[in-house]
């Protein structure tokens, strides 16, 4: 694509989010959609965090640890210390960066299902921590997180305090797709980067890519930092909306769910896990009405996704091209 | 003491006896399957209902739950796993598909069986009564079942002909396919016989906890953690696991009893280390 391709295509994306579909949502009267598409958001933000990790080669299933450390950072500095919401969204997503790094340096050594059962493992261990430490408030979890307040700055209100606002799903929906869309734009950047080359070999060859001189030990931290930032940074987000914060808001199934967006949308892909968190989620909601039956439609179609669409719904597309 | 280490011995070999099944499945088709905790449920349901509802004897439950799940394992091998692994790009496909069948045995699961925790009756009264040990008669049944099962499943993989045939399979997929081992039928063997250890672990369990339709996930993860301290896709990795995992379960409840419920986080944090040091678990190949 070339860049003008690009600036357009991205522009046609925001206009659609920030833009379109509030003005549809306005117009049918649907307020609820914010809260799906604002959920939609900040899962794809971590699940995209879980797709960086699958592009150095590794199966994360541990997503939901960092996604509510993240939110139990963010919950208990503005609950317990009264630091701004916007301070504690950075410190949130930096918490996790640290604790992945400590956490990924002998972990990271551990490949394929080794490292998929030893991070799953890991949800369970943020679950029973925040269950057992006395600064979460145990099982009760931290409830009536003040809504985030104003930022001003030299004077001008830059982003207005969410607790006057008439319509705080509407900011909140705009905050998340904004955090989507840097979030997916750096990923984006990153992946087309010399360490998104370097990255690829890891997926490829770890001990060849070792062997010309690609520091791996290094580059897989990293990458697993930047992963578990963005958890963070998502689990902090959605712990602000939905103003409480409990030992099982992010468990084992949550983090298998990143893993499957990710899987859904195409791993080959960077918007792969956005697209697959928007089918899942919708999907899902959607079913809702069928009652006792969502489950099992819900997982039979992932089943036939998996057996007529192996590697993830955007591949679909290159297909489509080749034909033609 | 004894009673902590008896206590730990007997849940060692239920959990060994699930580990065997999930490490089979790994060793002979890389594959994690995810819904082995699922499958364990199902056959304590299936137990449940021909034992407890139709009243036939509580072997013909057991191996009532055995042949069903050995049949959903080779169906789930020959028409969902199969043709995945052959067309995927990446074998990580895999677990999409495991945890999709996860979900759907759940949902199976709750339709037909409903959500309410099942029990049985009895299957042997009384209690044992030592000095040092009070065991009831059954859990000491199941125990002596559980570890048979085990004995039995070693010998079959060591001496028989498809025993031998999945084990060359774990080694090297392709050598064994070039020595003329029918590739395709023994993975469904296998897949048929993990589901299988699961299900009859299941229908031995319901004797003593009863089942409920939840718990598949967290047995899942149990079993995944003792495939780890064990070492994937090696038998006797997985006995060990399941024992050193039994006991550790049974001490900490005891030793850790007065800080509240933090046993398995203290588990959990000891295995983070032990694997850091040796990622491989007790006896894995490298990298699994």
């Amino acid at each position: 694509m070339s860049p003008t391709k690009k600036l357009a295509a991205t522009a046609a994306f925001l206009a659609s989010v920030l833009v379109a579909v509030p003005w549809a949502i306005a117009a049918t009267g649907r307020n609820d959609l914010y809260y799906t598409l604002t959920s939609v958001a900040l899962l794809s933000i971590a699940s995209a965090g879980v797709w960086l990790t699958f592009y150095i080669g590794r199966i994360n299933i541990g997503q939901g640890a960092y996604a509510l450390i993240g939110g139990y950072t963010s919950a208990i500095l503005v609950v317990d210390y009264g630091v701004s919401f916007w301070l504690t969204l950075p410190i949130a997503g930096l918490f996790c960066a640290a604790a992945s790094v400590l956490i990924g340096l002998p972990i990271l050594r551990l490949r394929g299902v080794y490292f998929a059962m030893v991070t799953l493992v890991l949800t369970e261990v943020a679950r029973l921590l925040a269950l057992a430490l006395p600064i979460t408030h145990g099982a009760s979890g931290m409830v009536s997180i003040p809504a985030p307040g104003a930022i001003r700055l030299f004077g001008v209100t830059l982003v207005p305090d969410f607790a006057t606002l008439q319509n705080p799903r509407l900011a909140f929906y705009i905050v998340s797709v904004v955090l989507m869309a840097l979030c997916y734009a750096g990923l984006y950047r990153l992946v087309h980067s010399r360490m998104g080359r370097l990255c690829l070999s890891l997926q490829q060859n770890e001990e060849l890519a070792s062997s010309i001189g690609v520091n791996i030990a290094w580059l897989r931290v990293v990458a697993y930092a930047i992963s578990s930032f963005l958890g963070g940074i998502g689990g902090a987000m959605f712990a602000a909306i939905a103003q409480s914060i409990y030992p099982s808001s992010f468990t084992v199934t949550d983090s298998v769910n990143f893993m499957l967006n990710c899987f859904l949308g195409g791993l080959g892909y960077v918007f792969g896990p956005m697209i697959g968190t928007f089918v899942l989620y919708f999907g899902w909601d959607f079913l809702f009405q069928t009652g006792e039956y969502q489950l099992l439609i819900y997982s039979s179609l992932l089943i036939a996704l998996m057996l007529f669409l192996p590697n993830g719904l955007l591949s679909l597309r290159p297909a489509a091209k080749k034909r033609g | 003491m004894e009673q902590v280490f008896a206590n730990g011995l007997y849940l060692g070999a239920q959990y060994a006896l699930i580990a065997l099944g999930l490490t089979l499945i790994f060793a002979l088709m890389n594959v994690l399957n995810f819904a082995h905790g699922q499958m364990y449920v199902l056959g304590g349901f299936i137990t449940y209902t021909v034992y407890a509802r139709l009243g036939l004897p509580f072997v013909v439950a057991l191996f009532a739950s055995g042949v069903t799940l050995a049949t959903v394992g080779a169906l789930i091998e020959k028409f969902l796993f199969r043709p995945v692994i052959r067309r995927s790009v990446r074998e990580e496909s895999t677990m999409l598909l495991a945890a999709a069948i996860a979900f759907l045995l759940d949902a199976l699961i709750l339709l037909l069986f409903g959500e309410k925790q099942r029990g049985v009756p009895k299957i042997v009264k009384g209690v044992f009564t030592s000095d040092a040990l009070i065991m009831p008669y059954d859990r000491i049944l199941v125990g002596i079942l559980a570890i048979a099962f085990i004995a039995a499943f070693v010998l079959f993989m060591q001496y028989s002909k498809p025993g031998r045939a999945m084990r060359a399979l774990a080694q090297d997929r392709v050598a064994a396919q070039l020595m003329g081992v029918r590739v395709d039928r023994y993975s469904m063997i296998g897949f048929a016989l993990g589901a299988m250890l699961a299900g009859v672990v299941g229908g031995l369990l319901v004797a003593i906890t009863g089942i409920s339709s939840g718990i598949g996930g967290p047995i899942s993860i149990k079993a995944f953690m003792m495939v780890m301290i064990g070492g994937a896709g090696v038998v006797g990795g997985a006995i060990a696991g399941g024992f050193i995992l039994g006991m550790l379960e049974s001490v900490g409840l005891s030793a850790l009893h007065d800080y509240g419920d933090i046993t398995y986080l203290v588990i959990f944090a000891a295995l983070m280390v032990f694997l850091s040091l040796r990622p491989n678990g007790l006896m894995g190949k490298p990298w699994g």
